[in-house]
């Protein structure tokens, strides 16, 4: 259990790094952004949980992140809009815009899944 | 409009904020390994994509851009850096979707490739045509 904390903590921290230093080098900064939303926790861990608990499990996974994507979508949405213009803090507004992202995830999955 | 890659923002970053996202980025696969332990696949699977580094990410496009060029082209940056992330997303849909339904029919490098493959290609359709409407 912990040895497999551990490779995802490493796995993660390494494929989040690469996007987001991928994401660093382009330019325009809304294409950029594309990196914002990459699928590095997928990535990281697809091969893990796959070899751990089998296809089955993996697909359940990847069925549920379709809608945490939506609720993603929502949440960079309203980022965009609360910072272009409503000008607000840039740190508290998407750290606070979480809870945002957890109401529209649990939401969709209660209506879809639930 | 034309797409750059420019090695000189990896060059002005930090190490300490490369070691931001990189702990960032492990805790969060930490989290939603044990949030799938506890709660099952259905619930884990929402963390796949969570955007738990995004805030870390804005905040240092933010200060890049203020120290360049001043406060209000700071948080511009960032709104456009989330304007960006929003047409990602419809990218990380596809992936996900593709990963669903590819999941039990492929091998796992194969289920890799063409899911990465689906999530740039859709991201750059995404980006190009909201580029072109709006």
């Amino acid at each position: 259990m912990t040895h497999e904390l551990v490779l995802r903590f490493v796995i993660g921290g390494a494929v989040v790094s690469v996007f987001a230093m991928l994401g660093g080098a382009l330019k325009p900064k809304s294409f950029a952004g594309l990196f914002g939303a990459a699928p590095s926790l997928a990535l990281a861990t697809l091969s893990l949980t796959v070899t751990n608990k089998g296809s089955a499990y993996a697909a359940i996974e990847a069925r549920s992140m379709t809608l945490g994507a939506v609720a993603f979508f929502l949440y960079a949405s309203l980022v965009c809009y609360l910072l272009l213009r409503r000008k607000l803090h840039v740190l508290g507004t998407t750290a606070l815009s979480l809870i945002v992202w957890i109401a529209c995830a649990l939401g969709l999955w209660l209506i879809v899944v639930g | 409009m034309i797409v750059k890659l420019s090695f000189e923002s990896i060059r002005e970053t930090k190490w300490s904020e490369y070691a931001t996202r990189f702990v960032f980025g492990g805790v969060v696969t930490m989290l939603a390994g044990l949030i799938a332990d506890k709660f099952g696949p259905e619930i884990g699977g929402l963390f796949l994509a969570f955007p738990a580094i995004f805030p870390a990410s804005a905040s240092l496009i933010e200060k890049h851009e203020r120290e360049k060029k001043g406060n209000q082209h700071g948080r511009r940056a960032a709104g456009v850096d989330a304007a960006g992330a929003a047409m990602g997303c419809i990218g990380l849909m596809a992936f996900a979707a593709a990963a669903w339904k590819l999941l039990s029919r492929l091998m796992l490098w194969e289920i890799l490739v063409l899911a990465t493959c689906v999530w740039i290609v859709s991201s750059v359709i995404a980006w190009i045509v909201r580029k072109r409407v709006l």
